[in-house]
């Protein structure tokens, strides 16, 4: 717990609609967003951060809202990871469903939110690979205007992002596309672990493109560009198949994509030979799901 | 939640909270198991785990991490799970909060205690509380959970001491019991 400073003002707006969050957060510049508290309230509690007046997000209803379009699926900030795991939005982005379901606890998954995930920008968010993959959108609202941005224009470096310190993240609008997605996530168990090492992998029928992201393995999440471009040359779209020698290629090309560091969690090597695996065989269940 | 919400207006009637409206100076009230509760002179940075423990009395909720590992501190807030370590104490104004002195007040989980405590389910005790939370909350959605489902629901509550065996034999007696006395 941090320290305590007795009859220091408690500064904090509980605003219901996102106007009244934004209009709390301009009233107060130096204010903090909080959303499920996952990572906010334990970095209070090791003192690493000390927030003078917060903004609550709880409460504001059109944050929690998620929309599934035949395009596309908009996603509020506050969404939970319990929200993401099951319904119509599971229904739609199972891979994000997937990476929903691995995050923390039940406990932290009733909480956590996927603005939050964005806001921080951790390495190992485990949302971020399959909204890269997808060139997901993100809608801030600031004091002065609306805009949006790519996700990899938002998520700028480790823990760093594009947004202005009052800026709010309304929704990620993420597109549908006809075809299978994986995620998949290494660690040293299957509750309760930060990832090692993750993977997106998301075919495109309709364009006859393969779509993948790694997280964990770079300071943001990695794209890799030649592995998608050579195999979706590589596979038959038309049987739905690839050669083993191109599904090992792309694991191979995956892995060279990411520049990995040795950590408490990993080593760099084992992340890299992690991608290479997990690559492959996200892409095997991904024709294995169309077959 | 509900999907396909359609488009949101950013102004209008809905918005009457437009103003800026920063609450409280020094002191807040909280709704804890079924009463209002004063929090006085509190530092804006405490979490709901401290202000539970150290400013109510309310020593159930445990404190072991601090950083929503170890479950211990699992409290309901607006009837949902949650760690209490996670939630600012301030965050939960208006909301209900219910913890294990709640439920053991109520009988709800009384069951659920009775099963663990003859199962050997509790050792040093101190994962117990945050146990007994998440069983119940387990078992009132869930009340045929089956082995992975009970696994997946008690993942986030760690125990140094029983192995975990007779936590779920617990958990496996009370939905026994329970659905024989629904029979
Ligand atoms: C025990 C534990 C396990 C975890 N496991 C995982 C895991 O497996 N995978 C994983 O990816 N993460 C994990 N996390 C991290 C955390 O749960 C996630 O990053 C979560 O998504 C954070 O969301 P939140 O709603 O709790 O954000 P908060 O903690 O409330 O906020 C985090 C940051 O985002 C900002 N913010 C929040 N919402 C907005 C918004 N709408 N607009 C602008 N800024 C905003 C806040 O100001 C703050 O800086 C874990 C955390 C804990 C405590
Ligand atoms: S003390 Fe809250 S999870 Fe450990
Ligand atoms: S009984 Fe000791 S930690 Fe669980």
């Amino acid at each position: 717990m941090g320290e305590v400073e007795p009859g220091a003002d408690v500064r904090v707006a509980l605003p219901r609609t996102v106007n009244g969050a934004v209009d709390a957060m301009t009233a107060t510049p130096d204010a903090q967003y909080l959303a499920g508290g996952t990572d906010f309230c334990v970095e209070v509690n090791f003192g690493l951060r000390r927030p003078p007046a917060v903004v609550c997000l709880r409460r504001v209803a059109e944050l929690r809202r998620a929309e599934v379009t035949p395009t596309e699926v908009v996603i509020g900030a506050g969404t939970t990871y319990a929200d993401m795991g099951t319904g119509s939005l599971a229904d739609a982005l199972p891979a994000l469903a997937a990476a929903a379901r691995t995050v923390g606890s039940p406990q932290i998954r009733n909480a956590g939110t996927i603005g939050g995930n964005v806001a921080t920008a951790s390495p190992a968010g485990d949302t971020l690979p399959l909204l890269t993959a997808l060139d997901a959108r993100v809608r801030v609202l600031g004091p002065g205007a609306e805009r949006e941005m790519g996700i990899d224009e938002l998520v700028t470096g480790v823990k760093r992002t594009a947004l202005e310190p009052q800026e709010l993240v309304i929704s990620i609008r993420v597109p549908r596309l006809d075809g299978p997605q994986q995620f998949l996530k290494v660690g040293t168990r299957n509750a309760m672990v930060i990832a090692i090492a993750s993977a997106a992998v998301v075919l495109d029928l309709e364009a006859r493109r393969v779509r993948a992201a790694f997280g964990s393995v770079g300071p943001v999440p990695v794209r890799p560009r030649q592995a998608e471009d050579e195999l979706s040359d590589a596979i038959d779209w038309g049987r739905l198949s690839a050669s083993e020698a191109a599904i090992e290629r792309f694991g191979e090309l995956a892995a060279q994509a990411c520049s990995p560091i040795t950590d408490h969690r990993s080593t760099a090597a084992y992340r890299r030979r992690a991608v290479e695996v997990v690559a492959a065989r996200g892409l095997r269940r991904c024709l294995r799901d169309v077959a | 939640m509900t999907s396909r919400e359609t488009a949101r207006s950013r102004s209008g009637p809905e918005d009457a909270s437009h103003a800026p409206g920063y609450e409280v100076a020094g002191g807040y009230e909280l709704h804890v198991n079924g009463t209002t509760r004063t929090v006085e002179e509190a530092w804006l940075g405490e979490s709901l785990l401290y202000v539970l423990r150290e400013r109510l009395g309310l020593s159930g909720a445990k404190n072991a991490c601090e950083q929503g590992e170890c479950g211990s501190c699992s409290v309901l807030l607006d009837d949902v799970v949650v760690c209490a370590c996670c939630v600012l104490a301030v965050d939960a104004i208006g909301s209900h909060i219910e913890t294990i002195e709640g439920l053991t007040r109520r009988e709800a989980a009384a069951d659920v205690q009775a099963a663990l405590l003859s199962a050997g389910g509790v050792q040093c005790g101190f994962c117990t509380p945050g146990f007994v939370v998440a069983v119940y909350d387990l078992l009132r959605r869930r009340p045929d959970a089956g082995e992975l489902e009970v696994r997946e629901a008690l993942s986030g509550n760690l125990c140094r001491c029983t192995g975990y065996g007779r936590i779920l034999e617990a958990v496996r007696m009370v939905q026994e019991e329970r659905s024989r006395v629904a029979l």
